[in-house]
């Protein structure tokens, strides 16, 4: 081979290679664009109505008479409670259900179960929302005696069912991965199955569960379409379960539609956006860094 | 004895949670499946809706469904793709690297009314493209990047390294070694995760809701600039928003009985294409 064509071809890869790069740095400029273009549009609102027009106050009102308000509280206070009323719910019965998967199912009854959580995540969000009007509500309304079961509760209820799928096989990955020597040295001590499993496998995976528990986590505060169906969209400060809601990623849902660009309105929406956003960020990022720490000690 | 006690207990917990999480799948597919099937007939699959839509069927929601669902494979599977070959041939263990690969975990939390938010922002506003199937496309593209490149990466994964020395001893280039050995045997693995993308993306509705999916169109998309009906939306609406709800709830049902089985189908037809994969790769 001549010189020349060697050399062309050198470039020629080092060309591809550069190519494939970009596409790799895609992922980081599309982070980067999503944080800055939300920080951009919602800057607005919070230049005009400054940072306690958000956060000081418990009332969402943008179409009032005269002073619209925009405090984002009650917003926040109930995507915390639907999403700890969720987890209330499926971090037991997901990490059980990982633990019966990992140590207690026979082969026959694991070839059910794992496609079965499989299919329950592939399920859409609007599906399990309708649900929770036609099935759920009527329950909720029907067991504690209110007229309507499109609440709080309700919306706990389905985001547990969303987020189970997570918890389950992220937990079961992580309690396959305590070694087998501890398991075998907690039986050789004595002590029973049950106990190996509640004192010794849990502890040890513990690091891999909160993963788990958190990636559910930052699905249900992100989780749009079936708390906006199923959770009444009443946006009052409250802390009771049977009482309607209205989320963060509802009151975006229900508004952005309407509203005309470039409004205080329409800049207030970012802003929930954007307070989404590092919400979701924070919980994943925690869940990175406890992973990592995690895979550092396995090692 | 006591020792057999709390294991017994305990276990039991466990077997009923197990058969509960079957029930709660059980409960979904069994209400969607029996409500739903007297809707589908032929007429329902193949007729818009009708009289303020409480009668006709779903076929424009069908259409916008697939073509945004097609929007959303052009965009994400050759970026998807791109990068994950980046990332699992060419990638050295640095800081850029864990950068990149933080980003892709980070995106795929991104909640997906996130995306629809940055979806008006970035296709409808600014690029012009207004509220149409290509906004809407882009963005559901988006969303999917981060599960694209995830499931490529795994499909590379699988490629066995003796392949990759075997060219590079006999003197390839890196570039012909990936072409030539490496992804053919990793094509079919990608397919399963671009299916399963696809699968999401049809079943989302929040990214769309904003950037092109609308309540009703008496006529289909002519061209990507068109607004579009969508399954996941129409369903929202049927649900929630018309003027007759008990009235059309058996239409919802069936709305729900074709998005949910469009859904598994492609889910099914992903574990199936992975399966038959894993077969030829042992031989």
């Amino acid at each position: 081979m001549s010189f020349k064509k060697r050399k062309s071809r050198k470039l020629k890869e080092i060309l591809i290679e550069k190519f494939f790069f970009l596409n790799g740095v895609l992922a980081i400029l599309i982070l980067l664009g999503i944080f800055s273009l939300l920080f951009v549009k919602g800057f607005p609102a919070i230049r005009d109505l400054g940072f306690k027009g958000f956060f000081g106050g418990a009332v969402w009102n943008p179409n009032a008479y005269g002073t619209p308000k925009y405090g984002i509280l009650s917003l926040i206070v109930s995507t915390l409670m639907v999403t700890v009323g969720a987890l209330v719910i499926a971090v037991p019965l997901g990490v059980a259900c990982a633990a019966f998967l990992s140590e207690l199912a026979p082969p026959r009854l694991r070839e059910i179960l794992k496609p079965a959580v499989e299919i329950l995540a592939g399920i859409p969000s609007v599906v399990v929302g309708f649900l929770g009007i036609v099935l759920v509500n009527p329950l909720i309304s029907k067991i504690f005696g209110i007229s309507h079961g499109l609440n709080a509760l309700n919306g706990a209820i389905l985001l547990a069912v969303m987020s189970l799928p997570t918890i389950i096989s992220l937990s079961e990955d992580a309690l396959i991965a305590v070694p087998h020597t501890y398991r075998e040295a907690s039986l050789a001590l004595g002590a029973n199955r049950w106990q190996t499993l509640v004192r010794v496998l849990i502890p040890s995976g513990l690091s891999g569960i909160i993963a788990s528990v958190m990636l559910g986590m930052g699905r249900a505060i992100g989780e749009t379409m079936t708390v906006l169906m199923a959770t009444g969209n009443a946006p009052a400060l409250t802390f009771n379960f049977l009482e309607a809601i209205q989320t963060m990623t509802a009151t975006i849902a229900i508004e952005l539609g309407e509203v005309p660009y470039n409004t205080t309105h329409y800049h207030a929406l970012f802003v929930i956006g954007f307070v989404l956003f590092v919400m979701t960020f924070l919980v994943n990022l925690i869940s990175d860094l406890i992973l990592q720490k995690y895979q550092e000690v396995e090692r | 004895m006591r020792k057999n006690w709390s294991e017994r207990v305990g276990f039991f917990f466990l077997i009923l949670s197990g058969m509960l999480v079957i029930f709660i799948l059980g409960v979904i597919l069994f209400d969607i499946i029996s409500k739903g099937s007297g809707s589908i007939s032929w007429e329902f699959l193949s007729r818009p809706p009708q009289q303020g839509m409480t009668e006709g069927g779903i076929f424009p929601a069908i259409l916008g469904t697939f073509l945004v669902s097609v929007i959303t494979v052009l965009f994400a599977v050759p970026f998807g793709m791109f990068a994950a070959i980046y990332l699992h041939e060419y990638a050295q263990p640095g800081k850029m690297t864990r950068l990149i690969r933080l980003a892709i975990r980070n995106l795929s939390g991104v909640p997906s009314i996130v995306y629809g938010l940055f979806g008006v922002v970035l296709f409808v506003q600014m690029m012009r493209f207004g509220t149409s199937v290509l906004s809407a496309g882009l963005t559901l593209g988006l969303l999917t990047l981060p599960w694209t490149i995830t499931a490529c990466e795994e499909a590379l994964k699988t490629v066995p390294k003796s392949y990759r020395e075997g060219a590079l001893a006999l003197g390839a280039t890196k570039w012909y070694t990936i072409r030539t050995n490496v992804l053919p045997y990793a094509i079919p693995g990608m397919m399963t995760g671009m299916i399963l993308g696809l699968a999401r993306a049809a079943g989302e509705t929040a990214p769309i809701l904003f950037t092109g999916a609308a309540f009703f169109l008496p006529h289909l998309p002519k061209s990507l600039f068109d607004q579009f009906m969508a399954l996941p939306y129409h369903l929202y609406i049927m649900a929630t928003q018309h003027h007759a709800i008990e009235k059309v709830r058996p239409l919802a049902y069936g709305t729900a009985l074709v998005l949910l089985g469009l859904v598994l189908l492609l889910n099914i037809s992903a574990i199936f294409v992975r399966y038959r994969f894993r077969r030829r790769m042992k031989r």
